[in-house]
């Protein structure tokens, strides 16, 4: 078994040459009505997007997302750039996700990812984590944590990426 | 050895081979992809035998982990490796040594999909069923076997799988069988599409298989679980209700007890810009539900009850006295409202203001003994659905936050915490705990790069440890680099000594990687994620943590 394994890492390892950029996963998560949504479906127009995962437990995620939130409408206004939420929390607190992003007046996509199929599918460890698509959809940059700041850095990127710049260093 | 060789033989003449393939195989391997993810602890302990911190006779222990996952368009398959060596203080000793402990293949064909292997799976809100992973608590009941699933047409799911849970390096005894089937009317029915009231129904049906090994009694050896739910939603409200059932499953959670056990969930919330409002309760009665009837701790369950409290994150509200659930029995309510007062309004000021409001309740279910001189059902009580028992738990708390101006936030916080250590933590004779908290953070901006936080904590209680108090200063340089010192004083104790818990901690972090190094004493204490909780030990050394996603 193990040895079969090894065979497949070699032959996996080899492609990752010559490997597709990373994309999105297709993953199946819930809105926040709780209805089935396929992360296939999240597009932007060729414009880029960023995937940030968070929880209404988590302190740094709310103030990475309410700081975001003050500047997101000259954001899109100026790169047209959309942001998707996903929320990890689990049937704990996923029916709190609503309330509290209304009641932050939040314009983001929101989703949830209730046992944690996208966050494994992506690689993600801890929240926040954020990543950033470029308008062909390719995953061009990732961030784990939050410092205060760190938005500003985040939206240089994001106008490289919509006037179709490069950001690889 | 012979077979090594064949395996890289194999391997390499798989490379040839795809090498020389005609154009379209090429490129279907190359939409291929590899992510993944890594993480590694490791602490070296000192004996500090004031806080009660001792060395184990390895004096250096740590956790390891990575994922890899291959995706190509409809295909994907991972691994990940495991590595205790040995595991960490207050980790579940059962993780020893290294393997790999999660591989699993997966292909999607149109409506049809299939996984073999390890997989994690919820139905519904999880009442009856939930496989899932906590890796930084050491959680893990994911399911080895197969799992398929179908969506029949339009808003219609249906989820089949059958297989054995994780228990460490190791599979639990018993067999776990589960049907999950979900209908989204307004999807399903054509003319229900338009519709401003959303309806999704669902209902499941687990079962679990277990020997009989008990020469004294005689044991079902088939459980079976029923759930139904239903999700309304329509504009600003929804509404989100599941009832479970299951017929007797006679444990050592529930002390041999044949009688059946039942779980309702009903949660409702309405929220529109600026206001957000949620109301949730719940009973539990003789719930727990394990694939191993003889199995404890965090071994092993099938479902998932979390606790209907508010997952706190300041250090002293988090892990001093947080709330776990109480599957054998359990009526409890929860309400939040978030409010923004606008910006420009008498209370809104310039920036807006933002309050929260949290109240929690949790209580023992009634129960009346039962005879079992005059009743042979093994039944152990019967239970008044609507009378509470003992209190376990009350949480009042409020919220505060504020940008002060460009430069300066604020955010207030005080709760009132009632907890019942006999019943959550097992300890006997020992009084209700009643403690104020109150909480200050500050978030100061030099500029767009430099920034401090700052956090004092108070936890006021006559019971238990008495006092504590906590102060933090965190430095960041964004977008790569933290510094923070920690110190927490229990003063006031009845029982021991004032303690400082002093801690510093730095870390960097670039693309999908992180370094944090700490050092110092850590409290003892409870931590929790989701429904699972765990009790940490007192410690002191020097502790690294790497993690990385690819």
């Amino acid at each position: 078994m193990k040895k079969v394994l090894f065979g497949l890492l070699v032959v996996f390892g080899f492609q990752t040459n010559t490997m597709a950029q990373g994309k999105l996963p297709a993953v199946e998560v819930k809105t926040m009505e709780f209805e089935s949504f396929n992360t296939s479906e999240i597009s932007n127009d060729g414009k880029p997007i960023i995937v940030n995962f968070w929880a209404t437990w988590c302190s740094p995620c709310k103030r990475e997302l309410n700081n975001i939130s003050d500047m997101y409408e000259d954001w899109v206004d100026e790169t047209g750039v959309k942001l998707v939420a996903i929320s990890i929390d689990d049937a704990r607190n996923m029916g709190k996700v609503a309330p509290y992003v209304n009641g932050q007046s939040w314009e983001y996509d929101v989703y949830i990812d209730p046992n944690g199929d996208l966050k494994r599918a992506m690689g993600v460890n801890n929240v926040p984590h954020t990543f950033l698509l470029d308008g062909k959809g390719n995953i061009v940059w990732q961030h784990n944590s939050y410092s205060e700041g760190d938005e500003y850095e985040l939206f240089e990127l994001v106008k490289k990426l919509s006037k179709g710049e490069s950001i690889s260093k | 050895m012979n077979s090594i060789k064949l395996t890289l033989l194999a391997g390499i003449s798989l490379i040839g081979f795809s090498a020389i393939q005609a154009q379209e195989v090429k490129d279907i391997l190359n939409q291929g992809k590899i992510t993944g993810n890594f993480q590694v602890d490791a602490q070296y302990y000192q004996e500090d035998s004031a806080i009660g911190a001792v060395q184990p006779n390895e004096e250096f222990l740590t956790n390891g982990f990575l994922n890899l996952i291959y995706t190509n368009s409809g295909f994907s398959a991972g691994i990940r490796y495991e590595s205790y060596q040995n595991a960490m203080l207050g980790f579940p000793t059962g993780y020893k040594g290294s393997g790999i402990a999660y591989r699993f293949a997966s292909f999607t064909k149109d409506d049809l999909s299939v996984t073999v292997g390890n997989f994690y799976e919820q139905f519904g809100n999880g009442l009856v069923l939930r496989a899932y992973e906590e890796r930084g608590l050491g959680y893990d009941n994911a399911i080895d076997g197969i799992r398929v699933k179908y969506k029949l047409f339009n808003g219609i799911e249906l989820t089949g799988l059958v297989g054995q849970q994780r228990l460490y390096f190791e599979k639990g005894d018993g067999i776990v069988r589960a049907f999950n089937a979900n209908i989204n009317f307004n999807e399903t029915f054509e003319s229900l599409k338009d519709k401003k009231t959303k309806v999704i129904v669902g209902g499941s049906v687990v079962s679990k298989f277990q020997e009989d090994n008990n020469p004294d009694l005689i044991l079902p050896e088939n459980v079976a679980s029923f759930a139904g739910r239903t999700i309304i939603s329509r504009g600003k409200v929804s509404l989100n209700a599941e009832y479970a059932f299951k017929y007797n499953d006679p444990s050592l959670d529930n002390g041999y007890n044949y009688k059946n056990g039942e779980a309702a969930f009903i949660q409702a919330s309405y929220s529109q810009k600026g206001l957000g409002v949620s109301l949730a309760a719940k009973r539990v009665d003789n719930f727990s539900f394990r694939s191993d009837r003889d199995a404890s701790q965090q071994d092993l369950f099938i479902n998932y009850q979390p606790a209907l409290t508010k997952q706190h994150t300041y250090n002293l509200l988090a892990t001093l006295y947080p709330y776990a659930t109480q599957p054998n029995g359990e009526m409890a309510v929860q309400g939040d409202v978030i409010y923004t007062f606008a910006k420009g309004s008498l209370l809104g000021g310039k920036y807006g203001t933002g309050v929260q409001l949290n109240a929690s309740f949790a209580y023992d279910i009634n129960r009346d003994s039962i005879n079992p001189l005059e009743d042979d059902s093994r039944n152990l009580y019967t239970s008044n659905y609507f009378e509470t028992g003992q209190r376990l738990f009350r949480d009042m708390n409020i919220q505060i936050s504020k940008k002060l101006s460009k430069d300066w936030k604020m955010k207030l916080t005080y709760a009132n915490i009632l907890f019942n250590q006999e019943v959550v933590q097992g300890k006997a004779d020992v009084p209700m705990v009643s403690a104020h908290v109150g909480v200050a953070e500050a978030t100061y901006k030099f500029n767009m790069r430099n920034s401090i936080r700052m956090e004092g904590q108070v936890l006021l209680t006559e019971q238990d440890q008495g006092n504590w108090a906590t102060g933090i200063l965190e430095y960041s340089y964004s977008p790569h680099w933290f510094v923070a010192v920690i110190d927490q004083f229990n003063y006031d104790n009845p029982k021991g000594a004032e303690e400082h818990y002093y801690n510093v901690s730095a870390g960097y972090n670039n693309q999908g990687n992180r370094i944090t190094l700490a050092y110092g004493r850590q409290r003892a204490g409870i931590f929790c994620v989701g429904g699972v909780c765990r009790e940490v030990p007192a410690a002191n050394g020097l502790y690294l943590s790497i993690t990385s996603s690819f």
